[in-house]
């Protein structure tokens, strides 16, 4: 027993990393499903026993075949990427319960373990950044990641889809390349890849412009990634053009991976001292936030697609994310951690009810979705709920993340900012608001028979929007283990 | 009784609505058990609510806290006189609106009266959440919990103007929460250790100056149900809703519990000691009077009755704003006795106003020519109400406004006094015009004489509450006592 808990760090990339590939050997489709589903929860079940290893402090450190740093790769697991796999392990053993939902009307029949096999992949590809403690293994599973949402994404049914992937490709791998030459500059510098050895390293050369180069490179890479306003190009066209099922899985762990990978080498490896203080991209990152917010909730209210609205929403609220991070306080980056948890939780059950919707309706403009109050009653609550849960209703996960972020705000005496997170939340009301009264107030053109989607999909989203109710009526468990990941963090850091 | 047979019966108080909620849409489909078990739940409720009143009269504050809501906040429940005031008249009036509103919905045949009945519910549970909090943080869960559940009552009608009224509803009460009531709270979160309501408030010494200014002034805006101008739209927006809502909703549960909030921020957060100080409320003084008489001077001038009655309830909420402002013991006794008084009168002119509607379907002051004559007691009953709105006694409305008063002059602000005086012959103004229309005019050409009443289910609250308003006079002693020891006039 102790042994299977000893090599539990590895275990978490290992294990989906080599159910992909079985996924071939398997083949028919219900066999392969189940299959996914099991390796999912059993992703999730590690994170969570991991969490547990980690949450009093204590760093868990695993030495592939016993080569310690600096020569051997590590894997390395604190408080703050135990809380990020828990998030992006959770997230798909639900999301992936639900199916591939309308991605099978594209799929060939008899296909279809092609898709679960790149969903696993895409996942060990997500848990490996989150997990490992080596920089270039992080540009490994990054692309192994991106790789395989880019098959996914291009399952959309619409042909855009197509061209949604291959932009988002282009973006994508200027963003790894940029991490790249970050970390090949970083390399040269000190001589290392891991990171605790790069940080400690890194204190002696933090002046020199080679490393200057390297922050700007790596954040640039990262904010790619994270769809950082205005980088964010990308995301609305993949969003909205892929299967609402890999719009849901991505929306609640792709750009939390990055947004965990900017927390990390800001605050782990170059140091508050040198990002804030020497080069100060606060004074860049904090109003491209509050642009995000602001630019990403009015777009959203603009939009005639449920999934593209969505997508836009998720612009402002990863403004939330890096807003929190640049108030380079230990509040502020819980508040951005505990964001992220929140975020997934909200933005995969509207994703998952967007899934619904396609399937039963085909598509996702909003036009489509008249009347479906009465028609998709379940749906279209979960809708509501989790539309309330964003604008930040109090009683629900948006509320935690906004009064830990108000409040890490006003902690800093930033009162005017605390007044626009305020006011771009009004803005997400006008957006949700929109899709109530369509739903519930709009007559549809046809009349369309009383129908919900299948309970295969609906028990999933209904899962995500009961745990953004449960966590925001009891949200001790995020907001300890972010305040906990932070203070562990800023501890290093020091 | 021990400490904790009351919080088992406040925790029943807010638990029986939500139970009421369920049962209405289990019996959906049989409107008579749906509609009986409603009554059951209300009389219910109002007896776990009037029991509390013993002990509380007695020193007792029943409490309830679930930790674990946030670390450091925990969602509290603490019954304390003004929100126990607040409670019997939501609850109670709940009872009577209920029996009013079978008659109304069943008189009109209203659609989805299954929704209806359980969105009021959970809108009571809701008042009842806020009448209780134990902190800020609670009181604003409940807030904007009532704010939802009744978006579904004011667009019950689903038609165009009612989902644009809607808007304008959810779209003021909101914004201004968030944007100004969650901004206060926070701010007042960095500044206080706590943000339980403790009696002489938490932030004397903590705050000073301009910025202590801004901050009630966020809180007073950012409580939008109190109704105060320039965010009051929402209030005449929801008169777009069947009457009993604007009865129950728009005349007593939602603006009350904006104005109780209000009341309850300046006693228990800043405290009436630190808000007399340093001209602190001065702002928020001016807000409230000129709130008061612009409200009065548009209502003289409008036709439809129940916007009449939406822009007297912006006027007289003021009232108690003002009070608030005032800040003294007189003056927020008054502010809390009028939480009562002005809850009976107005309840009553609305569901008279819905009485004609289903009777006669008038909407429209000028077309109530002599309908006094056919239907005397319900009119009768609007003139009792319209007296004790103008504060004639006996009648309950002339305690609060005399202790109003009274407050405006121990503050040394005698143009208040001044206010409180025109905002009386205004509503002298547009109110009594209607009654004597009622019983002085005769009708319209053509229109069969002979007395047709409101149906029995209708007429009984509307005597009952106006008969409320005559009989608070004689028992204003007993709510007084209650009150004085919050207010810091003795026992």
């Amino acid at each position: 027993m102790s042994d299977l808990a000893f090599h539990l760090p590895v275990l978490q990339v290992l294990i989906p990393l080599l159910a992909a590939p079985l996924c071939f050997l398997l083949r028919n489709e219900a066999i392969v499903r189940v299959f996914t589903v099991a390796v999912s929860f059993t992703c999730f079940a590690i994170s969570m026993s991991l969490l547990g290893q980690v949450i009093d402090g204590q760093v868990v450190v695993y030495e592939f075949g016993g080569w310690a740093r600096p020569f051997g790769i590590e894997y390395r697991v604190d408080i703050l990427n135990a809380f990020v796999l828990v998030v992006v392990s959770g997230i798909a053993a639900v999301v992936f319960s639900a199916g591939p939902g309308q991605a099978r009307r594209v799929i060939p029949e008899g296909r279809e373990y092609l898709f679960y096999s790149a969903a696993l992949l895409c996942l060990t590809g997500l848990l490996g950044v989150t997990i490992t403690g080596d920089v270039f293994n992080i540009f490994v599973f990054l692309e192994i990641s991106s790789l395989s949402s880019y098959i996914l994404i291009a399952l959309g049914q619409s042909r855009r889809a197509l061209m949604a992937a291959f932009s988002y490709l282009i973006m994508g791998t200027i963003g790894a390349t940029f991490l790249l030459i970050g970390i090949g500059l970083m390399y040269q510098m000190t001589g290392t890849l891991n990171m605790v050895d790069m940080a400690e390293r890194l204190r002696d050369v933090s002046h020199t412009r080679t490393i200057f180069v390297a922050l700007a490179f790596v954040v640039v890479g990262i904010s790619i990634k994270l769809a950082v306003f205005p980088l964010h190009q990308w995301l609305p066209n993949a969003y909205t053009f892929a299967p609402p099922m890999v719009s849901a899985f991505l929306a609640s762990t792709a750009t939390k991976v990055a947004y965990y990978l900017l927390v990390r080498f800001c605050f782990g490896i170059f140091g508050l001292t040198l990002v804030f203080e020497k080069v100060g991209i606060d004074v860049l990152l904090l109003p491209l936030s509050v642009a995000a917010m602001f630019v990403g909730s009015i777009a959203a209210i603009y939009q005639t697609d449920f999934k593209r609205l969505l997508a836009y929403s998720s612009i402002a609220q990863i403004g939330y994310m890096t807003l929190g991070l640049s108030l380079a306080t230990e509040a502020g980056v819980s508040a951005g951690l505990i964001h992220v948890f929140n975020h997934a939780l909200m933005k995969g059950a509207l994703f998952l009810v967007a899934a619904c919707v396609a399937w039963r309706m085909g598509g996702t403009s909003i036009e489509a979705m008249k009347g479906l109050g009465q028609r998709m009653p379940m749906t279209m609550a979960a809708m509501v709920v989790a539309g309330l849960a964003l604008v930040g209703v109090p009683g629900t996960v948006g509320f935690v993340s906004k009064w830990a972020l108000v409040s890490a705000a006003l902690e800093k005496g930033e009162l005017f900012i605390a007044f626009l997170i305020m006011a771009s939340s009004v803005l997400a009301l006008v957006y949700v608001w929109k899709l109530v009264e369509v739903a519930y107030f709009a007559t549809p053109e046809a009349e369309i028979e009383k129908k919900e989607a299948p309970l295969r999909m609906l028990i999933p989203t209904w899962i995500l929007v009961g745990a953004s109710i449960y966590f925001g009526i009891f949200s001790g468990f995020a907001v300890e283990v972010a305040d906990l990941a932070a203070a562990q963090l800023f501890a290093a850091g020091m | 009784m021990s400490v904790d047979a009351q919080t088992t019966i406040l925790l029943w108080a807010l638990i029986l609505p939500i139970i009421g909620a369920l049962g209405v849409v289990a019996f959906g489909r049989w409107p008579n058990l749906r509609d009986s078990w409603t009554v059951v739940i209300g009389i219910s409720t109002f007896s776990c609510v009037a029991r509390l009143v013993g002990p509380v009269m007695d020193g007792a504050r029943p409490g309830l806290l679930l930790p674990d809501w946030m670390p450091g906040l925990g969602l509290g429940f603490e019954v304390e006189p003004l929100g126990l005031l607040f409670g019997l008249v939501a609850s109670g009036l709940w009872i009577l609106t209920s029996l009013y509103g079978f008659g109304y919905m069943r008189g009109h045949n209203e659609i989805h009266q299954t929704r209806f009945f359980t969105c009021f519910a959970v809108a009571i549970a809701a008042a009842l959440g806020i009448a209780f909090a134990g902190d800020l943080v609670t009181l604003f869960l409940f807030y904007e919990i009532l704010t939802f559940s009744t978006f579904p009552l004011v667009t019950h009608a689903g038609t165009e103007a009612a989902v644009r009224a809607g808007r304008v509803y959810l779209g003021i009460l909101v914004s201004t929460s968030v944007l100004f009531l969650l901004l206060a709270i926070l701010w007042t979160s960095t500044l206080s250790e706590t943000l339980h309501f403790t009696p002489g408030g938490i932030l004397d010494g903590k705050i000073s100056g301009a910025s202590a200014g801004l901050l009630l002034l966020l809180f007073a805006y950012g409580v939008g149900k109190a109704a105060l101008m320039p965010f009051h739209r929402w209030l005449p927006a929801a008169m777009v809703a069947p009457t009993p809502v604007s009865a129950l909703l728009h005349a007593v549960a939602v603006v009350k519990a904006g104005v109780f909030t209000v009341l309850k921020i300046a006693i228990y957060v800043f405290g009436i000691d630190f808000l007399a100080a340093d001209g602190l409320s001065d702002i928020l003084m001016v807000i409230a009077a000129i709130t008061i008489l612009a409200a009065s001077i548009r209502a003289l001038s409008l036709d439809n009755l129940k916007a009449r009655l939406a822009y007297s309830t912006i006027s007289q909420l003021s009232y108690i704003v003002l009070g608030a402002a005032l800040a003294t013991s007189a003056a927020a006794m008054g502010a809390g006795l009028h939480i009562l008084m002005h809850a009976l009168g107005k309840i009553t002119l609305f569901f008279v106003a819905g009485a004609v509607y289903v009777v006669a379907h008038k909407t429209e002051v000028s077309q109530l020519d002599g309908i006094g004559r056919r239907m005397p007691f319900t009119f009768g009953a609007f003139c009792i109400a319209s007296l004790s709105i103008i504060v004639l006694p006996p009648l309950g409305g002339a305690w609060s406004k005399w202790f109003l008063v009274t407050g405006a002059f121990d503050a040394g602000e005698p143009w208040m006094a001044i206010v409180f005086m025109l905002s009386s012959l205004l509503s002298i103004g547009y109110l009594m015009p209607i009654v004597v229309r009622a019983f002085f005019r005769s009708g319209p050409e053509g229109e069969e004489g002979g007395i047709k009443e409101a149906p029995l289910l209708m007429l009984l609250p509307i005597c009952a509450t106006a008969l409320g308003c005559f009989a608070i006079f004689f028992y204003a002693d007993g709510v007084y006592r209650l009150l004085a020891p919050v207010m810091g006039l003795g026992g």
